[in-house]
């Protein structure tokens, strides 16, 4: 499992008006394109400095081609992120705060301690 | 030599800029008591006339990411550019450009490490909400020059809560030994109990009001002590699995000194999570003169 290549792809998208409109509107097509060409991206470089061998597990892919938060802090991807994205793509479509309660809500069966964050 | 004039320890709080500044339908019902309250706050670092601000705060997974994560990092810049894309998208809050006091930075940074602080810099910081949103409360002139320091209360593993108030007591130290004869006020932002992300986020309260009421009061006495022996990277998920921005107060505590009673303490119980504020006078009160010592200016509950 890669808690790290989730985050970064939550970050990525996050920080980019366009991934996140593309990844709110083909979640599917977003998530292959991504773990192809960018998960291997390091950040602070040339697009021909690549990591080697980064990739998701089935279960991760699944999550975010789903739209599944719950999963995604089920696995213990960071939950600042998830929500901040999450929020990015769903809030539009939700009265005020309605959204934030409704997530609070479909992660309620999560006892502590919560899934390790740590990476 | 400078002079420390004011130290102030705050929660930062995305929401209060579009709080704050919207109207009529959009205002929300608890955004006059809030802007009240900033108001009052403000007036304690106002009166201490600072010339610059030592800002201490955390990226949020702007800047700083996982694949190179300092534990404290100071700004050293002549400009930081502020606020990122997405959080004019969340919170509405606006660009902004702040100046840099770069021979403060210089400064810190050299007598930082050789105190026993390996501190990471940056020539090149876009700061976030952290460092902005007290700005925004407390100066929102926007136009005194600031040192950003960042500490990692976000990407475990996090440094130990007691490296936090060490960290402070150093700053404090730091800046009392800068021979340039300028005022200079240390204003950190950090949380209470915090849930983001988790089943207990946006409640009608903070997720652990009795946890809130502690720190509050470990806060406002300078209680090194009692925070240290409740406090702990393990304790500090029970009362909201972001609540480890309290170490950011902690540090500010530590600024301050060890049971030094901050000369004003205001909070204000708003939903998601409560809001404190906190300023200490470490040389008297502005008001009362240099001789007025811990007398307090104003203690509004």
């Amino acid at each position: 499992m890669s808690k790290y290549l989730l985050n970064k792809f939550l970050y990525t998208v996050d920080r980019d008006p366009d991934l996140v409109e593309r990844y709110r509107t083909d979640p599917v097509g977003t998530v292959e394109w991504w773990e192809a060409e960018m998960a291997g991206k390091v950040l602070n470089s040339i697009d021909a400095e690549k990591t080697t061998w980064l990739k998701f597990t089935e279960a991760e892919r699944t999550a975010l081609q789903a739209h599944d938060n719950v999963t995604l802090f089920e696995m213990g991807a960071h939950p600042f992120l998830t929500l901040t994205l999450f929020i990015a793509l769903f809030e539009r479509d939700h009265g005020p705060l309605e959204y934030q309660k409704a997530y609070a809500q479909a992660v309620s069966h999560v006892t502590m301690p919560y899934p390790d964050i740590a990476t | 030599m400078a002079e420390l004039v004011a130290v102030i320890a705050s929660t930062h709080h995305p929401f209060y800029y579009r709080a704050s500044t919207a109207t009529g339908e959009d205002r929300p019902p608890f955004a006059d008591e809030w802007v009240s309250k900033i108001e009052s706050f403000r007036a304690t670092l106002t009166a201490a006339r600072p010339d610059v601000l030592v800002m201490v705060g955390s990226d949020h997974f702007h800047q700083l990411w996982l694949d190179n994560m300092p534990q404290f990092l100071v700004g050293k810049a002549p400009f930081y550019d502020a606020n990122w894309y997405n959080e004019e998208r969340e919170f509405g809050l606006p660009k902004m450009t702040l100046a840099g006091q770069e021979d403060l930075s210089a400064h810190i940074l050299r007598q930082g490490l050789d105190a026993g602080f390996d501190l990471a810099f940056s020539n090149e910081l876009c700061i976030d909400h952290s460092v902005t949103c007290p700005i925004i409360t407390l100066r929102p002139e926007a136009d005194l020059p600031i040192v950003p320091i960042y500490t990692n209360i976000f990407a475990p593993p996090l440094p130990q809560p007691k490296r936090f108030i060490q960290l402070g007591e150093t700053i404090r130290q730091v800046i009392d030994s800068w021979p340039e004869n300028l005022r200079v006020a240390v204003i950190g932002t950090g949380h209470l109990s915090l849930e983001l992300g988790g089943p207990r986020q946006f409640g009608e309260h903070g997720p652990d009001p009795e946890f809130d009421r502690r720190a509050v009061d470990w806060i406002a006495k300078g209680d090194f002590d009692g925070c240290l022996s409740q406090v702990s990277l393990d304790s500090l998920h029970l009362p909201g699995n972001a609540t480890h921005g309290f170490m950011d107060f902690m540090l500010m505590m530590g600024v301050a000194g060890e049971n030094v009673k901050a000369d004003y303490v205001d909070t204000l119980d708003l939903f998601h999570t409560m809001e404190a504020y906190f300023t200490w006078y470490p040389n008297g009160s502005p008001q009362l003169g240099p001789t007025a010592g811990t007398t307090k200016t104003a203690v509004p509950r």
